[in-house]
């Protein structure tokens, strides 16, 4: 019963138009970054280099497709949160608040596995979204600016990486986003339990974002204690891949913390879920 | 409360079942029984507590008190196995717009407990008149279609008990008729136990064998529809020119309890429904005059008086 109810809900997310409206946000942001580096990319890369060019001299092909996924990699993966939210947050309330919950729970199966199937599901989707990311930056950015040794700059220093060093550390650093996402989409359908309204779920999931990534941004030491452990700090841990040497124990910190969020979110909708009258 | 059994098996066992919102008190004490084979009817007034009750009997909310048995098995304990033997519509069925009909009734098929071939999917969709437009989507449909997918949907897994709340709600009058030939078809046809739930007198006296009145969270009466609506008890208004001469006669002539003279010039009379053209007949050879006769069965009074007079005027 479970895999046939997970079939369903990977029906249901495949029918819904708005499911594609974050595959067809990413190809057309990914366009645009691409098009624009293209066009204005060496420029780009000056402005950056700008500050070491009087002691070091760049050589080869400095504007290449890792250096594109990475960039694109940065600059969007604030905003895939709400596109992967877009879908999971409507789960459970969407249904609620178009009534089918209300058939769908007078089935035999159990709350607890209708639930995890909506989860499995969305987490799903999730990858999908992770994964034409990463086909889009990398796939085209490799295809349009060619391969090449990898330059970043960090705030401790400009790190360079050899272009057979990359690959690993991108597929790595996808795992960790795709765990950072799939506590968004937890968070989500969570909070898609607690009501029977459609958006207030997303919203409140990216107010909840916004919320923890200002906590975690803001240089103040009452915050100090709580930092490490919002899920947010470590949303950007997937970048830890690309320093050299690689910090394993924050990224074993980060992957704790993410999975600890996942689990007790997953308590609570499941808790939740199971307990609410269904009125709608 | 009154209760009138026939004895058979036992589908249905509500005991005292109560539930509250917060404050708010949407049933308080709901007893009956269905048997199998019974159309039974739910009938209530809008807000008396129908939904509710139906929503407790297929688990949807957790109510405050009282029991349910559904095959003889507490629900609490049986959940999968007792909704796997019934298919419902709760207030109205609200299908996935953006799939098409056939898609739909596939996706509550797979979750149903039982295996549901195409082949049955298509046999129910002819089944409920909506061959030729399975591959629509809902989003398109009526909401008479929508019903009729909604009652291809309870019985694609043919389970033994099916609940239908207010399955006319919204209906214009042919889309009304259709249902409840549907219903009946569903008895008559596939030997079905049906619950149905309803504000209207006149549709439980159509289709059902048995019920059971609740009015503001309480079972006020149960029992056998035909018994309960016993055609032999009216209340039979005769509106006369003479009331004091009218009431002379009928005294003298028949065993006629006059209940009252009510204004305008109607007296109230309590005879069996064969009766009223001798009556009539008796007064007008006697020189009064009868301007219009109206009858009303007791249990009509007696809802009447339980719901409020609007509501039975809006749809008796």
């Amino acid at each position: 019963m479970f895999w046939k109810s997970t079939y369903n809900e990977f029906i249901k997310i495949a029918a819904k138009p708005r499911s594609y409206i974050g595959l067809a946000a990413i190809t057309a942001l990914v366009s645009v970054i691409l098009f624009a580096m293209k066009v204005d990319g060496l420029a780009y890369i000056s402005f950056i280099t700008a500050s070491f060019e009087q002691t070091l001299s760049f050589q080869g092909n400095v504007l290449n497709g890792n250096l594109m996924a990475f960039i694109i990699l940065q600059t969007l993966i604030i905003q895939i949160p709400l596109l992967v939210a877009l879908v999971t947050g409507d789960l459970v309330s969407g249904e609620a608040d178009m009534g089918s919950l209300r058939m769908l729970a007078t089935k035999p199966i159990s709350r607890t596995q209708l639930l995890l199937s909506k989860f499995l599901a969305g987490n799903a989707y999730t990858l999908i979204i992770l994964l034409w990311l990463g086909v889009m930056a990398l796939g085209f950015g490799w295809l349009l600016f060619g391969s090449g040794d990898m330059m970043i700059l960090k705030s401790n220093g400009l790190v360079i990486l050899q272009s057979d060093d990359v690959l690993w550390r991108f597929l790595s650093g996808f795992v960790i986003a795709y765990l950072a996402l799939v506590t968004i989409a937890t968070l989500s359908i969570t909070l898609s339990c607690f009501t029977d309204n459609s958006i207030g779920p997303i919203v409140t999931t990216m107010a909840i974002i916004i919320l923890f990534t200002i906590i975690g941004t803001l240089d103040v030491p009452v915050f100090d204690s709580i930092r490490p452990l919002l899920f947010t700090t470590h949303m950007a841990s997937w970048r830890s891949f690309f320093d050299d040497p690689v910090p394993k124990q924050d990224i074993i910190n980060s992957v704790v913390v993410l999975v600890v969020h996942i689990v007790a979110l997953l308590g609570i909708a499941l808790f939740k879920f199971n307990k609410k009258d269904i009125l709608s | 409360m009154a209760q009138l059994n026939n004895m058979s098996e036992k589908i249905v066992e509500v005991k005292k079942l109560a539930k509250q919102f917060g404050k708010l008190t949407a049933v308080e004490d709901v007893s009956f029984d269905v048997y199998r084979g019974d159309v039974f009817g739910f009938l209530g007034p809008n807000g008396a507590g129908k939904s509710t009750t139906i929503r407790a009997m297929l688990s949807l909310i957790t109510p405050s008190a009282g029991e349910i048995f559904l095959f003889g098995r507490e629900l609490h304990k049986n959940r999968s196995y007792i909704l796997s033997k019934i298919g419902c519509i709760v207030e109205k069925p609200d299908f996935y717009k953006y799939l098409s009909a056939e898609k739909n009734l596939e996706i509550f098929a797979r979750i149903s407990g039982s295996t549901v071939s195409k082949s049955k999917i298509h046999e129910m969709i002819e089944f409920v008149g909506l061959k030729g437009r399975e591959k629509d989507k809902v989003g398109h449909f009526s909401h008479g279609m929508k019903q009729r997918l909604g009652i291809a949907q309870t019985i694609l897994h043919d389970p033994d008990l099916i609940i239908l709340d207010e399955p006319n709600t919204g209906l214009d009058p042919q889309g009304s008729i259709d249902i409840r030939n549907l219903i009946l078809q569903l008895k008559n046809e596939r030997n079905k136990t049906i619950l149905l739930s309803s504000h209207i007198l006149s549709e439980i006296e159509i289709i059902a064998n048995r019920m059971v009145i609740i009015a503001k969270g309480r079972s006020v009466v149960q029992g056998n529809v035909a018994e309960l609506l016993n055609k032999q008890d009216l209340i039979v208004y005769f509106e006369v020119d003479q009331t004091e001469k009218a009431r002379q006669i009928i005294s003298q002539k028949s065993q006629a309890t006059v209940i009252g003279d009510i204004e305008n010039n109607v007296i109230q009379l309590q005879i069996a429904h064969q009766d009223i053209p001798q009556i009539n007949h008796w007064l007008t050879e006697n020189g009064v005059k009868v301007y219009g006769i109206d009858s009303k069965r007791k249990l009509e009074d007696y809802f009447l008086k339980l719901v409020g007079k609007d509501v039975l005027e809006k749809h008796v």
